[in-house]
């Protein structure tokens, strides 16, 4: 513990933090990109899909089996989502590096502050409040 | 119009915002949505769906900058996101009861505050009192200034923490970051110096936004063919925006902006009123 202490002082993790957060919007842009190009490719001739009534998406791009199973089977539009998927963890996993630094740093008030965010999300992601 | 035009319009439209957002102090999310709906026709619950991400890319890219300045005080982020955090999905859980118009309206009301919010006297003063709370969790710290480090301790803390559930309730029902708000809670709440607060509340966002739009996603209002081009658009409007912002002088322009921006949220109150959306 104390090794990995001195190897990542407070200040590193913070650094690392902030890397982390940049290397996932990257990622996630870049994979948008991507399957945005992909999407024009295929389908940029034909014409707009009404969004003007909200009609909901389907179960292909708004649960994890579904956008999994869209990128497998190489289609466009899933593999943006899944840059979206990307877009939305990056955050997620900040707090979670927040988590092990605090850990590290034995501040046990904000290791349960920390947790007590995840916990919300965590919650927000599987609590089925889609409705 | 086909699929490639629209995509490439929308592009263009989420990089104006995104400029705008990072000019005014807005942030991209705000302008993204009134654009969507008035210019683009697009169904507000859609917009909603894409501006929360808008909001996360453009958070999450500028918040390594500020940490790596040692701006950003991250223990009192993580404090306040137990608020913002449970505020934003108990709002995004309200937003199914919640007629459309009526989300219009009030997106309107929390656009022209956010405007008036933006061009206010600035506290920069550091407190060298804390309140008792402050100190209990260990919240007061200091920042880098031109002069060297100073250090700040913080006001009100209960009262801080109350404004951010306010913000974390309209960040998840209305799909925005909410900065303004987040920024009152801070500076004039808390008292903290104006350069942590920003830095802080931006710090804030992504995750914020992040609990709700996981109810969102799942709800259908991401849709692919809206998300790339608006992600892409207002991440690199707000890019050139930062850039343009260190050797332009943004006070007058802040100013401009804030007015137009006033017309268009009277614009998203009046469609509202009149069952426009």
């Amino acid at each position: 513990m104390n090794i990995f202490k001195k190897m990542l002082g407070d200040r590193d993790i913070e650094l690392l933090i902030g890397k982390q957060l940049r290397t996932g919007v990257v990622t996630a842009s870049c994979i948008a990109l991507l399957g945005g190009i992909f999407y024009l490719v295929q389908q940029g001739a034909a014409s707009v899909p009404d969004y003007s009534h909200f009609k909901g998406e389907g179960a292909e791009y708004t649960s994890f089996r579904g956008i999994f199973h869209g990128v497998a089977a190489g289609s466009a539009t899933e593999f943006i989502q899944l840059g979206v998927l990307v877009l939305l963890a990056t955050p997620i996993l900040r707090i979670f590096f927040s988590l092990i630094a605090f850990a590290l740093e034995k501040d046990r008030l904000y290791v349960f502050i920390t947790t007590l965010v995840l916990g919300i999300i965590l919650f927000s992601m599987f609590g089925g409040l889609k409705i | 119009m086909n699929i490639l035009i629209f995509s490439l319009i929308l592009l263009a439209g989420a990089y104006v915002a995104g400029l705008l957002g990072s000019l005014t102090g807005l942030g991209g999310g705000v302008i993204l949505i009134p654009l969507l709906t008035l210019v683009f026709h697009v169904d507000i619950r859609y917009a909603i769906g894409v501006a929360l991400l808008a909001s996360i890319a453009n958070s999450s890219g500028a918040a390594t900058a500020y940490i790596k300045e040692g701006i950003t005080n991250i223990r009192l982020g993580m404090f306040l996101e137990i608020a913002t955090t449970a505020g934003a999905v108990g709002g995004a859980l309200l937003a199914i009861f919640t007629p459309v118009n009526t989300i219009a309206i009030l997106l309107g009301v929390v656009l022209i505050f956010s405007a008036a919010m933006t061009i206010r006297k600035k506290h920069e003063h550091a407190e060298q009192t804390g309140s008792k709370l402050s100190y209990l969790l260990k919240l007061n710290s200091s920042y880098p200034t031109p002069t060297g480090e100073v250090s700040y301790k913080l006001k009100n803390v209960a009262g801080g923490f109350g404004i951010m559930l306010i913000a974390g309730v309209l960040s998840g029902l209305l799909g925005i970051g909410s900065g303004a708000l987040k920024v009152l809670a801070m500076d004039s709440t808390m008292r903290i110096p104006f350069k942590v607060s920003t830095t802080t509340s931006n710090f804030m966002i992504g995750v914020t936004a992040a609990a709700s739009a996981v109810v969102y996603l799942q709800r259908g209002y991401i849709d692919p063919g809206m998300a790339f081009p608006v992600v892409l658009g207002v991440l690199g409007g707000a890019f050139t925006g930062a850039r343009l912002l260190t050797f332009i002088n943004a006070r007058t322009l802040r100013i401009i902006f804030c007015a137009a921006i006033t017309f268009v949220a009277l614009e998203m109150i009046y469609n509202g009123l009149n069952h426009q959306f």
